[in-house]
């Protein structure tokens, strides 16, 4: 670690704050495993449901710490050739078909066959050097001169086999390229990999990684966090708003609303200038908080009561904090 | 602190969170890192460490918990017959008498300075050297208790006690309140000691108990059920058996249903890449590569339910409903003397609900084969193409009715493979109203499965077998 960051890992405390001022409220739990991930140079496997911040988390810290933030989105027959390297075949072919007259004239005058492969022998590997490299995410986090910030985003939609080849990544920080050799990280880049649970991860990535897992909100550190990400609106109404979710999150639904759609539903309220929580704004935008019809079917019953209690707690909170 | 923590690890492996060498290594630098000063940060640094899965991070917390509790022993209430503050002044002078028999036995010193800190260090050196962590059975607490007392020396206390009660008694009853009732006193006072240190050590030889060996009575139990005949398999084990079912299905599944197709790098497929670049002059400009698909596995299961496999049926369903949970494709049907399709109920209902429903709907009555089979190739049959694997539950004993061969032919026919699994063991097959010598002909398998264990290894086969082609 370069000299200013590494006085950032001091304590957990001043994690939660660098974090804070990038507008990321951190649990302590958080905190802490950014704190241990840091001081033992071990990568984060971050879970919880779609929407808890998973992602965001990693953004953040990149933004705090003021290193580059490179992202590796995973998929389905991810492979090597995207993550971490390619060779730019193209470049070489267009290489070869320009050079083709020059390379007529350079073995033009080599007496046989024999002679001309010697003679190609003599340029060697010019088509595999690091001209023709193409790198990928993996390969760019490496070699940061000042380290980086690399976040893996859902290693579960991966192949089992990718997960295998990310472990020399994540333990020794080092890559190995067949035809260049290995490359090892000067400074190793702090790594999150997030997970939504649609598979269960190896024993032995996890084995590997700190493990962290970032659950729902409570009403208090959701309040903070809508505070922080839309920082235009009235408290009441952010109370009563986080009331309301947090009611919605008892129910039996097939997708319980996480903390992104709190904010976009905070933001929605926002642009409709609405300064109270109705009813019929409610049902008008419940489409915001909830992603499956039949969840909002099962809730729309419900509004009015839901309402109703959620104008009550906005009322007495703030009631208590003035 | 590195024993402590090595308990700890002990502790934690208990309640199934894997701590390898190398975790314990982790575990050792993260905590060299964050010290121990802060409680929190030590458990949750730790937690982060070492528990791997929320499950794991729930377990942590319950055992970290109550590893950690070293509360002092609880606070005696001196309430009652025993000579409370007021008489403590008046006894002292006399209590010098028996302050050299006293410094014989550092125990009693202990347990009259009433010391709970110092009693509880005590306990637990002690308990290290006899070595009660190691405690495995519900039944050795008491054996353990007692064990670590004597490490303690009870028994020490104990002789002084009974010596301090002879000599109470001694210089007869005149002397009253003299040296002979100091003595008793002393006594009373050190019995009611001993009594407490005996909770005391039952309570921490329990704590003990919970922490290492609870799970390990509940894996022996697992263990059992996973190989008892699915017939003998009783009511209250049904939630046990749930959850081991359930594992076992999404072992299977997370095996199984990962990928379908699989570049195979560092091959290539030269034909595609000669049509592919064939805009490029036949100049190679975009590689192709081998592949090799993997299909998913589809699967029909039929489900016998009738009366003759009463007993194993409801395990039937719960492997039924397990599977259903983690296989994308799976089509489920449950007969007796017709047959429904149960889909849509494994679909929509918890687990609680979904087996009495279906037993509800067709459970219990007389089997006939001949007749479910028919209800399934006229409602079901169009499904079945060369992709799926038709698993079949049942007996075979079809009441004597028309077996209906000739359908067994045409599924036969029509799918990948055909799979039976019955709950009676070979010998019986064909014995009596079994027609299963018949049916096996238009099995690709037919095997006994009587036990969870035989009911893994097959579906195990089975999906294996996708995998392969």
């Amino acid at each position: 670690m370069t000299e200013p960051s590494a006085a950032k890992f001091d304590n957990v405390e001043n994690i939660v704050a660098g974090l804070g001022d990038q507008g990321y409220i951190a649990s302590r739990q958080i905190a802490t495993a950014i704190f241990v991930a840091e001081n033992l140079t071990k990568p984060i496997l971050v879970e919880g449901s779609a929407g808890v911040g998973k992602t965001e988390l990693a953004l953040a810290s990149a933004a705090w710490l003021g290193l580059p933030l490179i992202r590796m989105q995973c998929y389905e027959g991810l492979d090597e050739s995207k993550a971490l390297y390619e060779w730019k075949y193209g470049k070489q072919l267009l290489y070869t078909q320009i050079l083709k007259d020059k390379m007529g004239d350079v073995l033009g005058d080599a007496p046989g066959l024999d002679a001309a492969m010697q003679k190609l022998h003599g340029f060697g590997d010019m088509f595999f050097s690091e001209q023709f490299l193409e790198p990928r995410p993996l390969l760019k986090a490496l070699r940061q001169e000042h380290g980086a910030v690399l976040l893996i985003d859902e290693i579960d939609k991966s192949d089992e086999e990718f997960e295998a080849f990310l472990l020399e990544i994540l333990s020794a920080y080092q890559v190995t390229i067949p035809e260049i050799g290995t490359i090892k990280s000067t400074v190793p880049p702090l790594v999150f990999l997030t997970s939504n649970n649609m598979r269960e991860m190896g024993d032995a990535l996890k084995r590997r990684c700190l493990h962290l897992y970032i659950p729902l909100p409570d009403a208090k550190l959701e309040e903070q966090i809508v505070a922080a990400r839309v920082p235009d609106i009235e408290a009441k109404l952010r109370r009563k708003l986080v009331s309301f979710v947090q009611q919605l999150r008892e129910q039996d639904l097939k997708k319980l609303p996480s903390i992104s759609e709190t904010l976009d539903w905070a933001r929605v309220l926002m642009l409709l200038h609405a300064d109270d929580l109705a009813p019929d704004m409610v049902r008008d935008t419940l489409n915001v908080l909830l992603k499956f019809e039949t969840d909002i079917n099962a809730v729309r019953p419900q509004i009015a009561e839901l309402t109703r209690k959620a104008r009550q707690d906005g009322d007495r909170g703030y009631a208590t904090t003035t | 602190m590195q024993r402590p923590l090595e308990n700890f690890f002990r502790a934690l492996r208990a309640v199934d969170i894997r701590v390898s060498p190398a975790e314990s290594i982790d575990a050792h630098r993260t905590v060299d890192v964050v010290g121990y000063s802060d409680r929190q940060l030590f458990k949750d640094a730790l937690c982060v460490a070492l528990a791997k899965t929320p499950d794991e991070v729930a377990n942590f917390d319950e055992c970290f918990e109550m590893f950690f509790q070293r509360d002092e022993f609880s606070d005696r209430d001196d309430s009652d017959d025993e000579d409370g503050g007021s008489q403590a002044p008046e006894s002292a002078e006399s209590d010098a008498d028996f302050a050299d028999q006293l410094g014989n036995v550092p125990l009693a010193e202990m347990v009259m300075d009433a010391d709970g800190g110092e009693l509880a260090a005590a306990m637990e050196q002690s308990a290290n050297r006899v070595g009660a962590t190691e405690i495995r059975y519900f039944s050795q607490r008491g054996y353990f208790a007692r064990r670590i007392l004597d490490d303690m020396g009870l028994r020490d206390l104990e002789r002084l006690i009974a010596a301090l009660r002879r000599s109470g008694e001694g210089p007869g009853d005149d002397g009253g309140d003299g040296e002979g009732g100091a003595a008793q006193d002393l006594a009373n006072r050190l019995e009611q000691g001993r009594r407490y240190l005996l909770d005391e050590s039952r309570q921490y030889v329990e704590r003990q108990y919970e922490l290492y060996a609870r799970a390990n009575g509940e894996n022996l139990r697992e263990e059992f059920l996973m190989e008892t005949r699915m017939s003998n398999l009783e009511h209250r084990d049904f939630d046990r058996m749930h959850r081991i079912v359930r594992r076992m299905a999404k072992r299977l599944a997370s095996r199984y249903s990962r990928r379908r197709k699989h570049t195979k790098r560092g091959q290539l497929d030269i034909r595609r890449t000669m049509r592919r670049n064939m805009p490029h002059d036949g100049i190679p400009f975009e590689v192709l590569w081998k592949q090799i698909k993997i299909e998913r596995p589809k699967i029909v299961v039929i489900c016998d339910v009738s009366k003759s496999v009463a007993a194993a049926a409801r395990f039937l369903l719960l492997f039924l409903y397990s599977m259903h949970e983690v296989i994308a494709h799976l089509e489920a049907y449950a007969f007796s003397d017709s047959l429904v399709s149960v889909g849509d109920i494994l679909e929509n209902n918890d687990v609680e609900q979904a087996i009495p429903e279906i037993m509800n709907a067709i459970g219990f009555r007389s089997t006939d084969y001949g007749q479910s089979l028919l209800d399934y190739e006229e409602g079901f049959m169009d499904d079945l193409d060369r992709q799926t694997t038709v698993i079949i539950l049942g007996d075979g004993r079809s009441n004597f009715t028309d077996p209906r061969i000739d359908i067994m032919r045409r599924i036969h026919d029509r799918s990948r493979s055909v799979i039976w699994l019955n709950p009676e063991p070979e010998t019986f097959w064909g014995t009596g109203d079994s027609e299963m010598p018949r049916y096996r002909q238009f099995c690709h398998v037919a095997k006994t499965c009587s036990t969870v264990m035989h009911l893994e290894r097959v579906v195990d086969d089975i999906l294996k077998s996708y995998a392969r082609a």
